[in-house]
């Protein structure tokens, strides 16, 4: 049962082969099992997701039937959810009950989902590692001395390891597919507007999307379709017409235009993922793709423009945790800037404060314009780029990271080699481009090994198209990390 | 040689929306303090402004009323810095690119008038209130006002005295009210002045100026500006330096103390707020809003001096507020002013005259006078017809304010009817003519006074219901006889 697709879960519901309170308690206990070892989640709470999982069981005995009803699901603890703790992963929320749920959260309890609980995270989706968590760095399944990515580690790692059939995360520069890249699983960050920012706690607001992991392409697409959806709550949110992203699952490749960014195959790249990843174009090319190389000739810009818009909007979004309202407060304080000084210098952890700092500093009189408003003449240069591009092509696909999992502690020290993790992600990011990554084979010490796929605006539908074609032709997305398959 | 004072105003005027500028929270006053604050108010995590179009329509209805610039795209950016009353730790406004840019207000100060042009106006939301009393050693925090919508409307530097800046001021304040963006409530500071004051020699470049912050009445204006402009020159007379700062009035000791010098300025940080797309107006909408646009008062002003040959000073005191205007027409609706040319004039003098001191007795708006429109129309128009004298209108105005009811019930009720039977009044004439023959003989000798003397006594007689000019034709008639 933990090997199926949510479709699969989804007919054995339907068919009482299995309740959502047994689904549920099934994973609770997988949840149990390996939480000590990958530290997978901030907050469980049995009774509150069974209550749920029996509020599913009755919708499904009165002959309700819609795709996720009763399919527990991880939510990355960003996503404010009513009645569960909403930590960020930060001593500045860890005492946060949020009091309303977020737009995500809504759509997925409309859908019947049961939530199984909030996974771990880089602080205020931060990091690109989950190290930066105040609740302990997650792990990676495939191997706990490793990370399992970042900043939705949580998430991915659950979902690698069986411990979740599904998760949420969020990506501002590659926070869910560098993860599913590290984890071999799937994960998708979807066009920038189509899903609701309301209730995800802002890192960077120009940035941020949520977006979902699963193991396959197929489940991808019914958890989009639940997500996404226009919220008149979030001004940046898209009114489009509601569509179906499953509808080109089936669809054959034949004639579909690959472009390959030579930008993202140069120099940088480990050997093993780039043979892992040219593996994967042999067996597009298999299924009657053709590919044209592209150029994307500004995307060495895009760590660095990143690395001062996501710090600036940062640095003001992250104003609002000062002590007065909710969350972290200094025990001991003098005057009111005392307060504020001693609460966020310990409320927040290192590479929060390190990005405040740069943001506020790229925003301060006599810099903006040398830093911030360069960073956005830059970041349209990008968009450019791709547009560009898909003049050429129908999608792009290069390597999710230029590596594999890297060991828990290996860049901690080094933020600017941390940040070269983000060098083939963040670009669609600061583009507002949809993108995914999905596994695509094993490099140097049997790691996975992630393949990013991107398309122009809203092309969700056809880059799950590629993916799913693709994951029908291979069984990467299969593999289950040792110790984690079903027993 | 003299001092030339040089003052621009920052007006933040809150705009009359129901809810707030970015969420749906109520913005009625008075409330008990975080009521009326939800999550976005109190910047919970994962919440999202949403822009108010009510807002937006009020600054367009502004931006059509002084003929400024509507910007078709303008720009909503945070202005970044912590204080325990702005939850967000910044304040969504507008700064490069403001909805309204230009117009101007035409003022009238010692008896001249004056354009004053204004720089821009911009939307922004208010700070919440810190209460500093009762909290044992704590403050409070009152978000209730975060969030409200503000105006910000900021003058060119184009006054030169305390009185001009008053009577923009005063025109503005007018103006919102007028256009029905803003209550105008001053106590409950939905309109809020800050002054720029430099002084300077005539002809010399700008001074140095400092800014005077919670000015929340006229008055306090007036002396904030008066003492700050005092305290200048008596520096630069001393030979001293003026700095660059914020200043606060105290109305208790009727004196500014320094806030903040220019060294300690914040930095904002300003930046386009990501959350919120570019405003976006159309052309549609601006042409919907125009074509739903009152009178404004410039125009009405005029139209009241061509059409009703209203002096300008009445003219403007009869346009000092919609409802006043609207008043005084209503009223003259039922009087045939080609007959009674002079009858608009009268009403004039009644409505800015006695119905404005009523109305102030009793603290009321015109819009809420307990005596209507039509009623003081009819008064006037039982004078014209000849049914009462000028002198009996203001008691039966009386009457009504008393809630004695319909003037011509009070006229029947109270016998107020004008005596213009010949007969009768000939007969009071000859016997006040008898009574009085000293007066008879100073007229007769050439004193026209005495003849006031006498008509004095036909009135007292009549209890003031004779026809005045009746009396003095009959008078004079019998006289000369």
């Amino acid at each position: 049962m933990i090997e199926a697709s949510l479709a699969e879960l989804a007919d054995a519901l339907a068919a009482k082969k299995v309740t959502s309170v047994e689904l549920t308690e099934r994973y609770l206990a997988r949840i149990d099992r390996h939480q000590g070892a990958l530290n997978a989640f901030v907050t469980v709470d049995r009774e509150r997701s069974l209550a749920q999982a029996r509020a599913a069981d009755a919708r499904l005995a009165r002959g309700e039937r819609t795709p996720l009803l009763g399919i527990p699901i991880a939510h990355k603890d960003i996503f404010c959810a009513r009645g569960w703790l909403t930590t960020c992963a930060s001593k500045m929320l860890a005492n946060f009950v949020a009091p309303y749920d977020a737009h995500v959260i809504e759509q997925f309890g409309a859908a019947g989902a049961v939530i199984l609980g909030k996974t771990n995270m880089d602080e205020f989706a931060m990091g690109s590692s989950t190290e930066n968590s105040h609740f302990g760095p997650a792990r990676n399944p495939w191997d706990p001395a490793r990370v399992p990515g970042g900043s939705s580690g949580g998430s991915a790692a659950a979902v690698a390891a069986r411990l979740a059939p599904c998760a949420t995360g969020t990506d501002t520069g590659g926070s869910i597919r560098q993860p599913a890249g590290f984890c071999g699983i799937s994960g998708i960050k979807p066009t920038y507007g189509l899903v609701s920012r309301y209730g995800l706690i802002a890192y960077a607001s120009s940035l941020d999307q949520g977006g979902a992991f699963a193991r396959g392409a197929a489940d991808l697409a019914l958890l989009l379709n639940a997500m996404a959806g226009f919220d008149a709550r979030d001004s940046t949110s898209l009114e489009r017409p509601k569509e179906d992203y499953a509808r080109d699952l089936a669809r054959p490749l034949a004639g579909m235009r690959i472009g390959l960014p030579r930008e993202y195959f140069g120099a940088g790249m480990d050997a093993d993922v780039r043979a892992a990843v040219e593996g994967a174009l042999a067996v597009l090319r298999t299924l009657g793709a053709t590919a044209v190389e592209v150029g994307l000739p500004n995307s060495a810009l895009s760590v660095p423009a990143y690395y001062v818009i996501a710090p600036a909007e940062a640095s003001s979004n992250l104003a609002r945790f000062d002590g007065v309202r909710y969350g972290y407060r200094a025990p001991e304080y003098g005057d009111l800037a005392d307060m504020y000084r001693k609460t966020r210098a310990q409320g927040f952890g290192t590479e929060v404060k390190r990005r405040i700092l740069v943001g506020t500093y790229v925003l301060s009189h006599g810099y903006y314009d040398a830093y911030y408003l360069q960073a956005q003449r830059v970041r349209r240069l990008i968009a450019q780029d791709f547009v560009a591009a898909f003049g050429e092509c129908d999608l792009l696909i290069g390597p999710t990271s230029p590596t594999v999992a890297f060991p828990v502690g290996a860049q901690v020290s080094d933020p600017v080699q941390m940040y070269l993790n983000d060098i083939y992600t963040v670009g669609p990011n600061l583009a507002g481009l949809p993108a995914l990554s999905i596994p695509c084979g094993f490099g140097a010490g049997g790691l996975p090994v992630g393949l990013q796929v991107v398309g122009p605006y809203f092309s969700e539908a056809r880059m799950l198209n590629l993916a799913h074609q693709f994951q029908l032709a291979t069984d990467w997305h299969r593999r289950a990390p040792p110790g984690f398959a079903a027993q | 040689m003299s001092w030339e004072i040089v003052i621009g105003l920052e007006t933040h005027a809150q705009l009359s929306t129901r809810s707030k500028i970015f969420s749906g929270a109520a913005t009625a006053f008075g409330a008990a303090p975080n009521t009326q604050a939800c999550g976005v108010d109190i910047a919970l995590p994962g919440t999202l402004p949403v822009l108010n179009r009510g807002a937006v329509e009020r600054a367009i209805r502004f931006a059509l009323a002084v003929g400024g610039e509507l910007n078709r795209t303008s720009v909503f950016a945070r202005k970044n810095y912590f204080y325990p009353d702005l939850p967000k730790g910044y304040q969504i406004s507008q700064y490069e690119a403001p909805i309204v840019a230009g117009g101007a207000l035409t003022i009238l100060a010692g008896g001249a008038e004056k354009v004053v042009r204004l720089t821009r106006a911009h939307l922004e939301e208010d700070a919440g209130k810190s209460l500093h009393e009762d909290f044992h050693g704590a403050s409070g925090i009152d978000l209730n006002r975060a969030g409200t919508p503000l105006l910000e409307i900021v003058s060119e530097p184009d006054m030169r005295s305390a009185e001009e800046a008053v009577a923009y001021a005063r025109t503005l304040h007018a103006l919102v009210r007028w256009i029905e963006i803003c209550d105008g409530n001053m106590q409950e500071g939905s309109f809020r002045c800050d002054a720029n004051v430099s002084v300077r020699r005539p002809g010399a470049p700008l001074g140095t100026r400092c800014e005077i912050k919670n000015l929340n009445s006229f008055r306090f204006l007036e002396r904030a500006i008066e003492h700050e402009a005092r305290r200048q020159i008596e520096i630069l007379e001393a030979g001293g330096r003026i700095d660059q700062e914020t200043r606060l009035y105290d109305p208790e000791r009727d004196e500014t103390r320094s806030l903040r010098s220019k060294e300690e300025a914040h930095d904002y940080r300003y930046f386009p707020d990501p959350d919120l797309l570019p405003l976006a107006v159309s052309e549609q909408w601006i042409a919907e809003i125009r074509s739903r646009m009152p009178e404004l008062p410039a125009a009405r002003r005029a139209r009241f001096e061509s059409r009703y040959k209203l002096s300008p000073q009445v003219a403007a005191q009869v346009t000092a507020s919609r409802d006043k205007a609207d008043f005084f027409e209503r009223s003259l609706m039922k009087i045939d002013t080609e007959t009674y040319p002079e009858a608009p004039r009268d009403l004039a003098n009644v409505t800015v005259g006695e119905l404005t001191s009523q109305m102030n007795e009793r603290g009321l708006e015109f819009s809420q006078s307990p005596v209507s429109p039509e009623q003081i129309g009819r008064v006037q128009a039982l004078v014209l017809d000849g049914t009462i004298s000028g002198k009996i209108a203001k008691d039966v105005r009386k009457a009504m304010w008393e809630g004695e009811g319909d003037p011509d019930a009070i006229v029947a009720r109270r016998g107020l009817r004008q005596i213009s039977d010949a007969g009768a009044l000939e007969a009071i004439v000859a016997e006040v003519l008898a009574a009085n023959p000293r007066s008879v003989e100073e007229f007769r000798a050439g004193k026209e006074k005495a003849l006031n003397a006498l008509v004095g006594q036909v009135m007292k007689a009549t209890k003031g219901k004779a026809n005045p000019q009746q009396v003095n034709d009959l008078l004079k008639g019998k006289l000369s006889g």
